[in-house]
């Protein structure tokens, strides 16, 4: 059985390539897959716990996860089709007015 | 009369004056001159009336009578009261400061009468009669206090009654200071009271001392006395307190008689001889008093012969009758000294109002160099200064002698005084008759000197603020108004008869039963009796002492009104020396006054004020401006370097965590 510590350091790894992303990158898009990153490698911290100590309840606020995470970026690309359309740009560091 | 309503009436005599002063006060900015004079007289007059109608119904036998208003504090067994208290000093003093007090209220009428803060100086001169009364008539230390201060309060705002002149308000502030040096002594004395007596009430003090013993050694009531005396110093002004009086001279000329000769700073001798049975008890402050009073004397006397303000003269002078009142108490002769208040407060309050006439009538000029010549032109003041002058240089019957002499018979014969009590103070009355008919003869006699002074009149009618009514130059001196003439004459009356109710000792034996705890030092009855005969001598010397004087100037100032000049000229530097005064002013400024400033300048102010407070203040600013600038880049409104924040601080926190964990 794989431990679980290797299970945690594939989640940070991947919690850490969504920050990185997320810090690095200027593409709005990028940024958007970034937090999806880090949703995902917080998930699997939590699957490999509720694996381990054999309770439900972790593998069920994955779908939790899931759900909402699968609501953020139903609105989140509308929002960016949106932006896209009154600036003609994905460059977040052009969007940073909250008015037009 | 019973002696419950007698004492019932006691409080409202206080609070017709300050009813006065209030009116004035606060209405008489907008009412006519008329109202204002109407409403101050007749609420002083009020008093004067309710103080003769008190001393009509006035029995010995009843005395002391006491009403208490209401309560103040009450601590525990502690308690002090609004409470008014009258025997035979009150009334006398009650009597003398209405009485003085009212006829300095006219006369102020007619001197103050051009002056635009009318209205003020009336509401003042109201306040103070009530500050006074209270004084007076207080039952317990606290409200004597009350009325202490509150005299000192009217005294400052007289005296810088014109505040736009600098002289006048440095001089209110001088004032104002050295009276809080001698207040301190005052308050001192009386937190050792309520400590060792649990009181502040005179029955209950007096009480609480009657069965203690004669200090031989200092002692509880040695410190006493010694700190009241303090107190009575600054506001009586004694040596060394007494510089603060010369230059009250510079509030308006009513004021100087009515607060600064007549009544305000006799209040330290009240206190002393009303605090006699403390006194009594301790030898050691009661020699210090004489010595004091006795030096104060001589010292203020000497001054007095080289002034050439008139008065300045008279200030100096009234700080040396005052030092008489105190050679008085010092020696045990309370009563005598109580006799002098009496009689100075007439000649002395008249003097000032002479002089305050002769300075009106010149046109606000105060040097005698420039006067000369004026019984001609002012005979009623010339009438009226003459009487004053004899009577204070002590020539019978006038009032002065009777009480003088007294005061010069107890310095020699009382059991604590002695001989060089007695030749010191006939040597002042040696100088006061001289420094005073110097006064006279420069003042009234020879030459108008004011001739010249008078093309450049205008210019000074400007500049001084006794402002008068004539158009053009002010011309020659001139008589003034009745208003003003009138209280003349009643004090010149006074003065020639207030001496006479104390031949044959009435005036003692009247105030006996408020000294009688002053048993210790009475001589026995027979060696009075066999006293006479020296009692006589004395008088005879101090009446030539008086008649030496008013030659002296006579041949001074009238036969050869050159010589004066050449004779100080001959002094040179001693002359100089009393001339300025003995620098007095000039050694407290270099010891007390430079040093204060220059320590409150580099010390409390650059040091503490500056270094500390403004540095602790200023400092904490400037870190906290520090601090922002540093951190204020981080918020830069770059979301994702905010997000690196989030991040960076999400670290710290875990890698704190797993340290701990680890540990």
């Amino acid at each position: 059985m794989v431990p679980l510590s290797y299970y945690l350091v594939l989640s940070g790894i991947l919690f850490a390539c969504g920050v990185l992303g997320f810090l690095i990158k200027r593409n709005i898009i990028t940024i958007f897959m970034s937090i999806e990153l880090m949703l995902n490698g917080v998930n699997l911290s939590f699957v490999a716990f509720a694996a381990q100590w054999h309770a439900l309840s972790g593998q069920v606020f994955v779908f939790f996860v899931m759900v909402v995470a699968a609501a953020e970026a139903t609105v989140g690309l509308a929002i960016i089709i949106a932006v896209y359309r009154t600036r003609e740009t994905l460059n977040v560091d052009r969007v940073n007015l909250l008015k037009l | 009369m019973t002696p419950q309503n007698l004492s019932s009436l006691l409080y409202t005599i206080p609070l017709l004056p300050l009813a006065g002063a209030a009116i004035n006060g606060f209405f008489g900015r907008r009412a006519s001159k008329k109202a204002i004079s109407t409403i101050a007289l007749v609420f002083c007059g009020a008093a004067f009336a309710m103080a003769l109608f008190i001393a009509a119904n006035f029995s010995s036998a009843s005395a002391p009578y006491s009403y208490e208003l209401a309560h103040w504090l009450r601590s525990g067994a502690f308690s002090v009261d609004f409470s008014f208290y009258l025997d035979q000093l009150s009334l006398v003093m009650l009597l003398v400061v209405t009485g003085v007090g009212f006829l300095i209220h006219i006369y102020s009428v007619g001197y103050m009468w051009d002056d635009d803060g009318y209205y003020r100086f009336m509401a003042y001169l109201n306040l103070f009669m009530f500050f006074m009364l209270t004084l007076v008539l207080a039952a317990n230390y606290l409200v004597m206090f009350i009325g202490w201060e509150g005299v000192g309060l009217a005294s400052y705002l007289l005296i810088g009654f014109w505040f736009t002149k600098d002289s006048a308000a440095a001089a209110g502030k001088k004032a104002f200071i050295v009276n809080r040096i001698g207040d301190f002594g005052f308050l001192i004395a009386l937190f050792l009271m309520i400590q060792h007596f649990g009181s502040l009430d005179f029955a209950r003090v007096f009480a609480a001392v009657q069965p203690m013993p004669w200090e031989a050694h200092a002692g509880l009531l040695t410190a006493i006395g010694l700190l009241l005396m303090v107190g009575a110093a600054g506001k009586s002004a004694q040596i060394p307190l007494y510089v603060w009086l010369p230059d009250a001279m510079e509030g308006p000329t009513p004021v100087s008689a009515l607060i600064h000769a007549a009544t305000m700073v006799t209040a330290g001798v009240y206190m002393v001889a009303r605090s006699s049975g403390i006194f009594d008890r301790a030898p050691i402050a009661m020699l210090v008093v004489a010595i004091i009073g006795t030096l104060t004397a001589l010292f203020a006397a000497t001054i007095g012969i080289a002034q050439t303000d008139i008065k300045k003269v008279l200030a100096y002078s009234t700080v040396s009758q005052l030092g008489y009142m105190f050679m008085a108490c010092g020696v045990g002769a309370f009563s005598a000294g109580i006799f002098h208040l009496m009689t100075h407060a007439f000649f002395k309050g008249l003097l000032f109002l002479a002089a305050g006439s002769v300075i009106h009538g010149v046109g606000g000029e105060q040097d005698m160099r420039k006067m000369g010549g004026l019984r001609l032109y002012m005979p009623w003041t010339f009438l009226t200064m003459s009487v004053a002058t004899f009577a204070i240089a002590g020539f019978p019957p006038l009032a002065g002698f009777f009480s003088k002499d007294e005061i010069l018979w107890k310095a020699y014969s009382s059991p604590s005084g002695s001989w060089v009590f007695w030749l010191i103070g006939v040597i002042t009355a040696f100088i006061t008759s001289f420094y005073m008919f110097r006064l006279w003869f420069m003042t009234f006699f020879g030459d108008y000197r004011g001739a010249e002074a008078h093309e450049t009149h205008d210019a000074k009618l400007i500049a001084t603020p006794v402002s008068h009514g004539h158009e053009g130059g002010h011309g020659l001196p001139h008589e003034s108004p009745w208003v003003m003439l009138g209280p003349l004459f009643v004090l010149a009356l006074l003065s020639v008869v207030g001496g006479w109710i104390g031949i044959g000792g009435r005036f003692e034996h009247f105030l006996a039963p408020v000294f009688d705890n002053v048993g210790l030092m009475q001589p026995p009855a027979e060696a009075a009796e066999s006293s006479k005969g020296t009692e006589i001598l004395l008088m005879l010397i101090s009446v030539a002492a008086a008649v030496l004087g008013f030659l002296l100037a006579w041949g001074l100032y009238f036969k050869r009104p050159r010589l004066p000049a050449k004779i100080a000229d001959g002094l040179g530097g001693l002359y100089r020396l009393v001339a300025g005064k003995y620098y007095v002013d000039e050694i407290y400024s270099a010891l007390f006054i430079e040093p204060v400033i220059e320590g409150s300048t580099t010390i409390l102010w650059h040091g503490v004020d500056q270094g500390v407070i403004d540095a602790a203040v200023n400092e904490s600013a400037h870190a906290a401006r520090e601090v922002s600038d540093a951190t204020r880049h981080m918020q830069s409104g770059n979301l994702r370097s905010y997000a690196g924040w989030v991040a960076a601080g999400g670290a710290v926190v875990i890698a704190y965590m797993v340290w701990m964990g680890i540990r």
